[in-house]
């Protein structure tokens, strides 16, 4: 996906900091730009400023400098009932004293729709998330997945052209949020609105989104499509946050255009892919996705360097296999393999040798 | 064992039916928790329900005539009041003996401070006469007709008698009746004359003016109660002293600071004075009235209306304002129709707390009230503790009492005591 062109982006974030006690930034240097109708994730741990940007958006923070702009205008100083952005609680927030169709007709009433207008949009909006036989209930009387579409239908009743999410599947149960999150991207696809969703949950980020923007102490370390976040993450942050990391340290020994050799700290020497080390003689972070590690010799490259290793344990996972080694004075190393029918199942205390494609074998800073 | 379940009783393990071996392994557990409440229990049994049913007993209690007059008043149930004539002699006689045996024991006075209630005049005959009654024998001195008409013109007169005929049962609605400015006399149940009907007016001032009071603690209430929910705890911690002080500070002491502060030629008149608002010689008079004891008042139950409504907010998650004004509504719309509702419980809790407080205020009105701005307490204060007219007294309270409750079964009705919480 290209980068989209500042001058159609619908959502704008300019060099915006965010400070609440004057002495530390909790936002620094915020610079984000989407276009209509993206799914972006603001993904990171918390405190780190992924959800103070989003309450920027929204309205309820003010920048400490910077600029925020919708649709090309500036929102800095337009309060939260004018944006018109549809926004989704992580408690969902549904008013206890309103019935549900109360609750949805709400926004409406405030936007001065005409009663029978109004019906029909509450009624298509239950519809929509298939609630509709649940007007006349309570908040309290549903349960949360059900609490949790209809947080989304009083969203997106009074149309809005962007929707924030903020973790609003934090409460639920794995098999239900599987589901919703299915439900969500679904909606928010078909219905064409612009999402900003923020959650600290990775597989959420990487199933539901265009785009994911990995936070890290108020900066965005990443931003990148799911695919390319998980396979070429761009620094150790990124690397270490999305999904699980073999990580060897070494010092870089040769470069050449995209290879490079990294001495490893027991002496090993393996081919990598460098991606933010350029001098020779810096130290470096190998990191490898365990499921690209390779220990049938058929399958690697002509000439690639193996390492020796040591199995420490094997664990029976269902559908993979879960093998940890010694690796380079590495007990952590882990190898994860497919439950198939040839697959060997590695004892442990047996000696192998691994190896990998060198462009799975990312270079990053120590 | 679980064969005969289907017919009998569900039995236990031994034999025995279940439910009363629940029960019995219940019994030293509910024992237990009995024992722990035992001393409240006690306590509130002696010192609250026991005094308040004899109080109440009193208001209708009316066995002293009968008591002290054991022989003249069956004999003057049988005399005819409409004859026109005084009782016989035979009253008169049974008159001396019951008087005799009173005289000696001293219960003459209390027999005579309770008709006076009915009639003025009786106490002073009863006891001038006590003094020569002392002196007779119910035996040898009869007849007494002419005695008595000696003695004082009262005893010929038929009101007098009248009236302790009237009076003569044991159980009365005449404290009642004079609690709601009626009366009973001979001739059956009249109003008061217009220059003793104060007790009705007093009640719906009281009721008027304990709702102003709660109205005002609302008004001040609400917003102080509102920023102490939504301060950082620290702050909070510190306004919530300031509201806490008068708790900590005698209730006499407030009261007396609201004297100089209100008086004539107090702190504010002072000020105001000095300002230019007002003229030397027309100082404003803001104490011994009605508005003294209303602003008097409203300080002193402001915590107690100021509490509940805090604990209520700080419930009140912060999002749902975020949320409605997300979908669009104004920081008015949203505080109107999302905050507001969620905080109608904390209202309606101090709501009742100070209400039921203020109906029954007695010490801030006695001092700030004046005449003007006293409440039905104070009267039956006055009468338990000055004219010692307690029938009166429990009357009066008696009928407060089911006021309140009135008022609470009818807050019931119509918000709903579920909605009120007071944490």
């Amino acid at each position: 996906m290209a980068e989209p062109r500042s001058n159609d982006a619908f959502v704008e974030f300019e060099r915006v900091q965010k400070s609440y006690d004057g002495e530390t930034l909790v936002v620094k240097d915020l610079n984000l730009s989407l276009p209509k109708g993206e799914f972006l994730t603001m993904l990171g741990p918390s405190g780190s400023g992924k959800t103070t940007c989003l309450m920027m958006l929204a309205g309820f923070e003010t920048a400490t400098h910077g600029e925020i702009r919708l649709d090309g205008k500036e929102i800095n100083n337009i309060p939260p009932h004018k944006r018109g952005i549809g926004m989704v609680f992580q408690n969902y927030a549904l008013f206890p004293h309103m019935t549900i169709a109360e609750n949805l007709s709400f926004p409406l009433e405030v936007r001065k729709i005409g009663k029978s207008d109004r019906e029909a949009k509450v009624k298509r909006a239950l519809d929509m998330v298939e609630m509709g036989a649940f007007g006349g209930r309570r908040p309290a009387q549903l349960s949360g997945g059900q609490q949790q579409r209809i947080a989304l239908a009083r969203a997106l009743v009074f149309e809005p052209e962007l929707v924030l999410m903020d973790e609003p599947l934090g409460a639920l149960d794995k098999q239900l949020r599987e589901k919703m999150q299915f439900e969500i991207t679904n909606l928010a696809h078909s219905l064409g609105i612009t999402t900003v969703y923020v959650t600290h949950d990775q597989t959420e980020a990487l199933t539901m989104s265009d785009r994911v923007a990995v936070f890290d102490d108020g900066r965005i370390q990443q931003i990148a499509p799911p695919d390319q976040l998980y396979e070429e993450p761009d620094n150790s942050f990124v690397a270490q946050f999305i999904g699980e990391n073999n990580t060897l340290m070494g010092t870089l020994k040769e470069i050449k255009g995209d290879q490079a050799l990294v001495e490893l700290d027991d002496g090993e020497v393996i081919d990598c892919k460098p991606v933010n080390v350029s001098q020779v003689g810096e130290r470096t972070r190998v990191s490898i996705r365990p499921e690209r590690v390779e220990f049938n010799k058929d399958r690697l490259q002509q000439g690639a360097h193996t390492l020796k290793a040591e199995v420490l344990e094997f664990i029976y996972m269902g559908d993979i296999f879960r093998t940890r080694l010694r690796v380079a004075g590495n007990d952590e190393f882990i190898v994860k393999t497919r439950n198939a029918p040839d697959q060997v199942r590695l004892e442990p205390g047996t000696q192998i040798d691994i190896g990998w494609l060198p462009q799975d074998c990312r270079a990053l800073e120590a | 064992m679980s064969d005969t379940a289907d017919t009998g009783p569900v039995l236990a393990a031994d034999g025995t039916p279940l439910k009363r071996s629940l029960a019995k392994a219940l019994r030293v557990q509910k024992i237990r928790a009995l024992l722990l409440i035992a001393p409240l229990l006690i306590f509130v049994l002696i010192s609250f329900i026991v005094p308040i049913i004899s109080m109440l007993s009193r208001s209708v209690e009316n066995d002293i005539v009968q008591n002290t007059l054991p022989e003249t008043v069956p004999l003057l149930a049988a005399w005819d009041a409409s004859s026109g004539e005084l009782p016989g002699e035979d009253v008169y006689d049974a008159l001396a003996r019951d008087m005799v045996i009173a005289v000696n024991a001293k219960q003459h006075t209390k027999l005579a401070t309770r008709l006076n209630y009915e009639q003025t005049g009786i106490a002073s005959m009863f006891r001038k006469s006590g003094r020569t009654i002392k002196k007779w024998d119910p035996v040898a001195d009869a007849p007494f007709k002419e005695k008595f008409l000696e003695l004082h013109d009262g005893w010929g007169d038929i009101e007098t008698w009248k009236t302790i005929q009237t009076h003569s049962g044991a159980i009365t609605n005449g404290y009642f009746l004079n609690a709601i400015d009626m009366q009973k006399t001979p001739d059956g149940i009249q109003a008061q004359p217009e220059n003793k009907q104060i007790l009705i007016k007093l009640f719906i001032r009281t009721l008027i003016m304990s709702l102003v009071i709660m109205g005002s603690c609302i008004l001040l209430g609400y917003p102080v109660a509102w920023i102490l929910a939504n301060l950082p705890a620290a702050k909070a911690n510190l306004l919530m002293i300031l509201v806490l002080l008068p708790f900590w500070t005698s209730l006499l002491v407030r009261t007396s600071a609201w004297k100089v502060m209100l008086q004539q030629q107090g702190v504010i008149n002072d000020v105001l004075v000095w300002i230019g608002l007002v003229d030397d010689a027309n100082r404003l008079i803001i104490i011994n009235n009605q508005f003294g004891t209303i602003v008097a008042m409203t300080h002193i139950l402001l915590p107690f209306m100021i509490l509940p409504m805090y604990s209520v907010m700080q419930t009140i998650n912060p999002t749902y304002v975020r949320a409605a004004k997300s979908l669009g509504a104004t920081d008015w719309t949203s505080f109107w129709r999302v905050y507001f509702p969620q905080s109608i419980p904390g209202i309606g809790a101090g709501s009742i707390l100070v209400f039921i407080l203020a109906i029954g205020y007695y010490i801030t009105p006695e001092i700030v009230g004046g005449t003007k701005g006293v409440f039905i307490s104070n009267r039956i204060a006055y009468h338990i503790s000055s004219s010692l007219n307690w029938g009166l007294a429990a009357a009066l309270g008696t009928i407060l009492l089911v006021v309140v409750l009135i008022l609470y079964w009818a807050y019931d009705k119509i918000v709903g005591i579920d909605n009120v919480k007071l944490g």
